[in-house]
């Protein structure tokens, strides 16, 4: 009876089945809450809504929500106008939205807090050479830079920031932004750049420079949403506004610093904010660690079993048919050598376009990672067998697919099964680059572990189990050997 | 049973088979002799089609060999190399198997068969459980030979099947392998180096030297009537001190 009655709910809700909402945010703390205060506000509503945090940036979202892999993502206006409308020269809020509108967009009025891009030095430092405003370092050109890579490349970041103040460094690099304060106190780096509302300022004791010339534009937080998502889900919509003009400057560097200095979880920080602001009593959306470990175990199985089995389906007759054909073989063999010479995190962003984000990209980068190693063993493994073994398959009589199946393969299978083990390892390593594109697994512990200095946590939680997944393959490679390679063949090896 | 009509075979510029006419009498064992890269090698794999002929046919019972049907000869030519080309993934008996286990025999045709093979090679019983690597040189070539004459081909190629074994082994094997042709009345090819061998075997014996038959015949023939000086002077380097010093007792 009792099941009766949840037969007919479920129905009912299989009938209308609510809206499901995707919310993206970037890798960095402050993203991330205001994607979970989002997420949280759509679940209010009764929508099904997600959470796709730590997407590797700009292009990642904006390209994910052009696509509709997501349906909104908080964005800062700099940024908009910098990076997505390129060249338009729109900088106003009201162009902006107006711009953003003509691509079937739609943006939220400011969030309330500005959280510009600044450049900041330590204090002693700054003291010591006299430097206040940004226009101050040109007397110091032996000063050494480090930006975030982000800000390094983008055209309202170092390039320009360099042309209007003039400054003479060489010593410039690019590197992950969290480094580069941990660079500050040790001395290697003598300036960088901050956000604003970066709770890291007070911690590490930094001196912001005046902006003295007006470089960098406001980057007022917003929240971006595909226009399509007004007649789908117009209470997600109109939730979501409610945070316009809602979280002050000092607000917001109250929660970055209750993510990344206390740990506590983005979605706890959401949940007590919208509790006190917006008298929304929301249950924050938390996972237990061991929960968490064991979802990012699934998704990183997932990701490496897929790619592999893919891989091996192609690749092994592939690496058969480059052992019969030499000739077009190394052709193909060097195809794939130049797919691998490709950085994983290249390849991954440039399957965006095509895949969108998620598992997608990832399994199919993971996949294209594997065709060397199982096609190049393939071919040599064969390439090994002695003439003598194989013109004796074809003296008995045996036609060309039987010689294959019943002398070639099984005498190359240690050869072979060698190659599949090198990509399972490499994959499972890789695999932690998903994480940058929202494909889940280890990665993400890695990813959101580091914009929060949580490196005890991302070792624990995220590089160890890598690495004991990869040592299990090792393991289950070994049982597999024992399986695939015939025992005439093991009694040769020892 | 095998017939050669104008056949030559050339790898780039080395020429290793001139224009060569051959027939090999069924029933009957024949020997190709010469020293090595002479092309009797060659000649051998020509009848098996492992290698096609630049010009000239080779014909099988009077068919000719071509590409579209060489694979359905071999079924009907048992072959047979130097140090056994046995499968190292399979034990002997699977090795023995391969093919009639290929083509569906039935279990009770495919034991009947393998019980006859095993007591006319005299190989010891547990020896077919083994992998070739745990067989001796000797028992490998027994293998080798029970593989190819598992079904029951007409003609069995042999190149130098005796080449990588010790003296008595040597010597057991070859008793062996004369009473099994004896036996099966097969026609039978074989290809040696060593004259003593070729005379212990060959009804027909064919010397070659450069790629080109010099004289074809019984060892007699070969000893009495040499078609040319190079017939004498391979068979008095084959004769070997033993023999020389029993020529030279009174």
């Amino acid at each position: 009876m009792r099941f009766r009655w949840l037969f007919v709910v479920l129905l009912a809700a299989g009938c209308t089945p609510p809206p499901e909402i995707r919310i993206g945010s970037k890798q960095q703390p402050e993203s991330e809450i205001l994607g979970e205060m989002a997420t949280l506000l759509a679940d209010s509503t009764g929508a099904r809504a997600e959470h796709r945090r730590s997407l590797g940036g700009t292009r990642v979202l904006w390209n994910a929500l052009v696509k509709g892999d997501i349906d909104a993502y908080p964005e800062y206006t700099g940024t908009i106008s910098a990076e997505i409308l390129v060249g338009s020269g729109v900088r106003t809020v009201e162009a902006i939205r107006t711009a953003l509108a003509e691509r079937g967009m739609g943006m939220s009025l400011p969030l309330g807090f500005n959280d510009t891009y600044a450049i900041g030095m330590r204090k002693d430092l700054a003291a010591r050479l006299g430097v206040t405003r940004i226009s101050d370092l040109q007397a110091h050109p032996e000063l050494k830079f480090g930006f975030s890579s982000e800000f390094m490349n983008r055209a309202d970041g170092w390039p320009g920031l360099r042309q209007r103040y003039q400054l003479p460094q060489q010593d410039v690099r690019g590197l992950n932004h969290d480094l580069a304060y941990a660079g500050l106190i040790s001395g290697t780096l003598d300036a960088t750049d901050l956000y604003s509302t970066d709770p890291k300022i007070c911690r590490y004791d930094l001196r912001v420079l005046a902006d003295d010339r007006g470089y960098f534009p406001a980057y007022q937080a917003v929240f971006v949403y595909r226009a399509d998502l007004r007649q789908r889900a117009p209470a997600v919509v109109a939730a979501i506004l409610r945070l316009e003009n809602c979280i002050s400057e000092a607000a917001m560097i109250d929660m970055n610093a209750r993510v990344e200095e206390d740990k506590q979880p983005e979605s706890q920080v959401a949940a007590d904010f919208l509790s006190r602001e917006l008298n929304l009593s929301l249950q924050p959306r938390l996972e237990s660690r061991l929960g968490e470990l064991g979802r990012h175990t699934r998704e990183h199985i997932y990701l490496v079993s897929v790619s592999l089995a893919a891989a091996i389906v192609l690749a092994v007759p592939f690496g058969i048919l480059a052992a019969r054909w030499p000739i077009a073989g190394q052709g193909m063999l060097a195809a794939a050598g130049i797919i691998q010479t490709i950085p994983s995190l290249a390849l991954l962003v440039f399957m965006i376009p095509f895949l969108g984000i998620g598992t997608k990209p990832a399994i199919a980068a993971l996949f294209l990672y594997s065709l060397l190693p199982i096609a190049q063993n393939t071919y040599t493994g064969l390439q090994g067998i002695p003439g003598q073994i194989r013109e004796s398959a074809a003296a008995l009589g045996l036609p060309v697919g039987a010689r294959l199946r019943l002398v070639e393969l099984p005498l190359a299978a240690s050869t072979i099964l060698a190659g599949i083990k090198t990509a399972a390892v490499i994959n499972v390593g890789t695999a932690t680059l998903g994480g940058f594109i929202g494909a889940g697994g280890y990665g993400q512990v890695i990813f959101d572990g580091i914009p929060r200095g949580d490196y005890v946590g991302l070792i624990v939680w995220g590089a160890f189990p890598a690495a004991l997944l990869a040592l299990m393959v090792l393991g289950l490679f070994e049982v597999a050997e024992r399986l695939v390679v015939p025992k005439g063949l093991r009694l040769t090896m020892e | 049973m095998i017939e050669l009509t104008g056949v030559s075979k050339s790898y780039g510029r080395q020429q290793a088979l001139h224009t060569t006419n051959l027939a090999i009498p069924p029933g009957q064992t024949t020997v190709l002799i010469g020293p090595s890269g002479c092309g009797k090698s060659t000649l051998l794999r020509l009848m098996i089609g492992l290698i096609r002929p630049d010009r000239g046919t080779v014909r099988f019972a009077g068919t000719e060999v071509t590409a579209a049907n060489v694979q359905r000869l071999r079924w009907r030519m048992g072959y047979v190399v130097q140090d056994g080309g046995l499968f190292p993934h399979l034990t002997a008996r699977d090795n023995i198997l391969l093919m009639a286990r290929f083509l569906g025999w039935s279990s009770e045709r495919i034991e009947t068969q393998l019980a006859e093979l095993a007591t006319l090679s005299q190989l010891p019983a547990d020896g077919l459980l083994r992998f070739p690597t745990q067989l001796s040189g000797g028992q490998r070539q027994r293998v080798s030979l029970m593989r190819a004459l598992m079904l029951d081909p007409d003609v069995l190629l042999l190149d130098e099947p005796l080449g990588a074994l010790d003296p008595i082994i040597r010597s057991e094997l070859q008793t062996d392998l004369k009473r099994i042709f004896q036996t099966l009345g097969k026609t039978v090819v074989l290809v040696t180096h060593d004259l003593s061998e070729a005379g212990f075997f060959g009804d027909l014996i064919v010397l070659l030297r450069a790629g080109k038959i010099v004289q074809q015949g019984t060892l007699a023939d070969l000893l009495q009537a040499p078609a040319d000086p190079f017939v004498t002077r391979f068979i008095n380097a084959q004769r070997g001190p033993l023999v020389s010093l029993g020529d030279g007792r009174p």
